[in-house]
């Protein structure tokens, strides 16, 4: 096992040189001028050429990349061309921000997609199950844009319950954090529960057509416990994989949620980025947001081998 | 010629703070921006929304009030000792909110450094300075290298905020992520895309007129986010409401609306001479060029797609602006006309032509109503949409035929017409070229006399609606919500939250 672990560590070095070089690749295939919209309404010839000297974009585009990739593995992921603040600083400002959202969506998804999969499956064709598959489909069919404008309306505007915008960190105030917080959160669960709870369903119904459920039934074990101990946790295998890739999936950013409720996260940074052609800053998260996907697929890696013991032998 | 400015009128304008608000002061403002500012170095800062919390936290040299007159700020009053020789007289006792003192040499000191710093914004701004200095603590020399009359204007904004020479010399680079100019607020924190926050500076010449401990800059891209964060009260003032959200803010019994002209336009640019796109027949006669604006009905188009908020033009000056064209009419819809000019022009029917728009959902809209008003004329509109950055690249390299593309204004009309209209300038996408207009733009630029400039200007807009490069289509407008509590907001027309002034009310 510590042998797979290790190779898998190793493929992590480089998917990230690979990731790095797409990246910048498709960059510069992005139609625009980074030097024209930095001078914005300034713009002049002599702006432009002294923009584009000191941001490098005068040089061929292999010299500009070996000159981000040796500052990056020397840490430095250069400077946002529009703020004018070193990347990594607005990575470490914005990266808590997207956990703790991101954290705290997953908690949400999972608090109501597992328990909706498993009623919906062990109560099949029944009224609980046709309402668990329509509050299943609702909630994949809703926008989150308009989702996140109706709470704000009704919780902020109508009911005056929660700041509609207004992000502060945890460890500053956590109950105002939570406030601000718990409606992006739920915004974004919810399109997660919506898929978590129809691959809990279809997964809790195969475990439970298995031979084994049998044998455990007919050992007399009480339904609930087939349920929970023998069934939930073979079929958790497949929700633990989407459950990470929908987690890594938060992390690169929420984007129209962010903008709705105004989160400061990675969402923001990247689309704001992109829109200003500040490639140091598309680059940097993009890197950052590769590392974190590789990261959590190897932690659902060992998770299977927590939750099914079977696979260790493997 | 000498112009003095009297420090009365704006002491006067700046008390307006009631003194049954002073109770107030303990208060935090927020301020709602469509969008998260550039860099907050006033040498590099490129963004309209920067000027706005600029205008909390860097006072320039000299203002511009509502009547777009200049007004005195950081300095008193200017004399022209020569037609390139500017003289500033400065306001005594102004300290940066560091502590150092606000005078000659550091006027100097900032002119220097927008003129030579690596990446500088200002330096088309200052283009004919050629050098500043020091001619007692409260006196400063500009030198130019020829005339400049749009020079005052310039210095009305960015590249006349003067900043902290220990500050700089401190920060070097860096300048922009601590801020230390002559403002009321002095710069607290920034979370970018996030929020910018402001401290009350108690050395600020003007301290009486402030009425706020803090300010909180807030963007928020998303006009319905915007709308809904001053509905629920989460923020004090918001700029540019959208126009469809205006009866929305009326209706509520907690928020106004302040409107006023702003400095800027919307219109459509003519690829007349910029590369294989210009060889249309849109692009090669003015004639057709003119049957298309007489297919638009501008007033029905503004109802359509902003509620009827903004006002009909055909010229860049706002009607604001002393140097607006009052005998300048809107041309009506005139389908006959139209119609009958390309017969003139003997082009053949339906006229294709495609207009390039932004993503934005208001610019489509503006698209789609123009290709329907031109229909009828005999126009084929095919609407191109294009991510704002693609649109400025395609228009600078001439990769279009007709563009929608608007302009945030400038106080003088040389920052209106000549980077648009000249031979060769930066924003004249189409490369319309005419000796007599780079001619008249060159004199315009060369006198300070009022009336001659007046004149001057005149013909450009006479000559610009005759051969038709750019139409005009309407005025923007500076649409401000806030809560009924603020009071004290006087709107300017180039968008600018003065915060002097201003108070709230519990």
């Amino acid at each position: 096992m510590r042998g797979r672990l290790g190779i898998r560590i190793l493929q992590v070095i480089p998917t990230l040189l690979l990731v790095s070089m797409l990246v910048f690749g498709l960059q510069e295939l992005m139609p625009g001028d980074p030097a024209v919209l930095l001078a914005g309404e300034d713009a002049n010839p002599t702006v432009i050429a002294q923009i584009r000297k000191e941001l490098w974009l005068d040089r061929p585009v292999p010299v500009q990349y070996l000159h981000w990739l040796s500052g990056a593995l020397h840490g430095n992921l250069g400077y946002s061309w529009r703020l004018r603040e070193p990347v990594l600083q607005l990575i470490g400002q914005k990266l808590p921000v997207t956990m703790q959202l991101s954290a705290m969506a997953i908690v949400f998804a999972i608090g109501i997609g597992v328990p909706m999969g498993v009623l919906s499956a062990v109560k099949r064709d029944t009224p609980l199950d046709w309402l668990a598959n329509a509050v299943g489909l609702g909630g994949l069919s809703i926008p989150t844009f308009w989702l996140g404008i109706m709470m704000i309306l009704f919780f902020s505007v109508d009911l005056g319950w929660l700041p509609p915008s207004g992000y502060v960190s945890l460890a500053r105030n956590w109950e105002r954090s939570l406030a601000t917080t718990i409606m992006p959160a739920f915004v974004l669960g919810n399109a997660i529960a919506a898929v978590l709870m129809r691959h809990t369903r279809s997964a809790m119904l195969q475990a439970l057509s298995q031979d084994y459920v049998r044998t455990a039934r007919a050992k007399g074990l009480g339904e609930w416990v087939v349920v929970m101990r023998h069934a939930l946790r073979n079929a958790l295998i497949p929700v633990v994989t989407l459950g990470a890739l929908e987690f890594g999936a938060l992390l690169s950013g929420a984007v129209l949620t962010e903008q709705v409720f105004s989160i400061p996260g990675f969402g923001k940074l990247i689309v704001d980025a992109v829109f200003n052609r500040d490639y140091p800053v598309v680059q940097g998260v993009v890197m950052v947001v590769a590392a974190l996907y590789i990261t959590l697929n190897l932690i659902a890696d060992i998770l299977y081998i927590i939750i099914n013991p079977r696979l260790r032998a493997a | 010629m000498s112009k003095s400015l009297l420090a009365a009128v704006a002491a006067g304008a700046l008390a307006l703070g009631a003194p049954a608000l002073q109770a107030a002061q303990a208060q935090t403002f927020h301020i709602a921006l469509r969008e998260d500012p550039d860099t907050l170095d006033p040498t590099l800062a490129q963004s309209y929304v920067g000027r706005i919390v600029f205008a909390g936290l860097c006072d320039k040299l000299f203002d511009i009030n509502a009547k777009l007159q200049v007004v005195p700020m950081l300095a008193t009053s200017y004399d022209w000792a020569t037609p390139t020789s500017l003289i500033i007289h400065l306001r005594k006792g102004v300290t940066f909110q560091d502590g150092t003192k606000m005078d000659a040499a550091a006027v100097a000191y900032t002119i220097h450094r927008d003129l030579t710093l690596q990446g500088s914004a200002r330096k088309g701004e200052l283009a004919h300075v050629t050098g500043a200095e020091v001619v007692d603590p409260l006196t400063v020399k500009l030198t130019l290298s020829s005339p400049n009359a749009g020079l005052i204007a310039q210095l009305t904004d960015r590249a006349g905020m003067i900043m902290s020479p220990t500050a700089i010399k401190k920060e070097g680079k860096n300048f922009g992520l601590h801020p230390v100019c002559a403002g009321p607020f002095a710069f607290k924190k920034r979370i970018p895309q996030d929020e910018i926050v402001l401290d009350r500076y108690p050395g600020y010449w003007n301290a009486p007129a402030i009425h706020f401990n803090e300010v909180v800059y807030r963007p928020f891209p998303n006009g319905q986010v915007r709308l809904a964060n001053l509905e629920a009260g989460a923020i004090d003032l918001s700029e540019q409401v959208l126009p469809t959200d205006v009866p929305a803010v009326e209706k509520d019994p907690k928020l106004r609306i302040v409107m006023s002209p702003g400095l800027g336009y919307q219109g459509i640019t003519f690829n007349t001479n910029n590369g294989p796109a210009a060889k249309t027949a849109i692009g090669e006669s003015a004639l057709v060029r003119k049957a298309f604006e007489l297919s638009i009905d501008r007033k029905a188009l503004i109802q359509v797609v902003y509620n009827g908020m903004f006002q009909p033009t055909a010229q860049a000056e706002s009607p604001l602006s002393p140097y607006f064209d009052k005998n300048i009419a809107v041309p009506g819809r005139n389908i006959a006309e139209a119609k009958a000019l390309l017969k003139q022009a003997g082009v053949k029917l339906p006229v294709p032509v495609t207009l390039t728009v932004t993503n934005g959902s208001d610019s489509q809209q503006t698209g789609v109503v123009i290709q329907s008003m031109a229909k009828e004329a005999g126009f084929d509109v095919k609407l191109r949409t294009l991510e704002f950055a693609t649109s400025l690249h395609a228009g600078e390299k001439g990769d279009f035929q007709a563009y929608l593309i608007g302009w945030s204004g400038r106080v003088d009309p040389d920052g209106n017409l000549t980077p648009f209209l000249h031979t060769g300038a930066f924003f004249n996408y189409g490369h319309y070229s005419n000796p007599t207009m780079d001619k008249l733009l060159g004199e315009g630029l060369a006198t300070n006399d009022f009336a001659k400039r007046k004149a001057i200007y005149d013909q450009v807009q006479e000559l610009s609606n005759k051969d038709l490069p750019l139409m005009y289509l309407y005025t923007l407008g500076n649409i401000v919500g806030m809560k009924k509590t603020v009071h004290g907001f006087v709107p300017v027309p180039d968008g600018m939250i003065r915060l002097q002034g201003v108070s709230m009310s519990k």
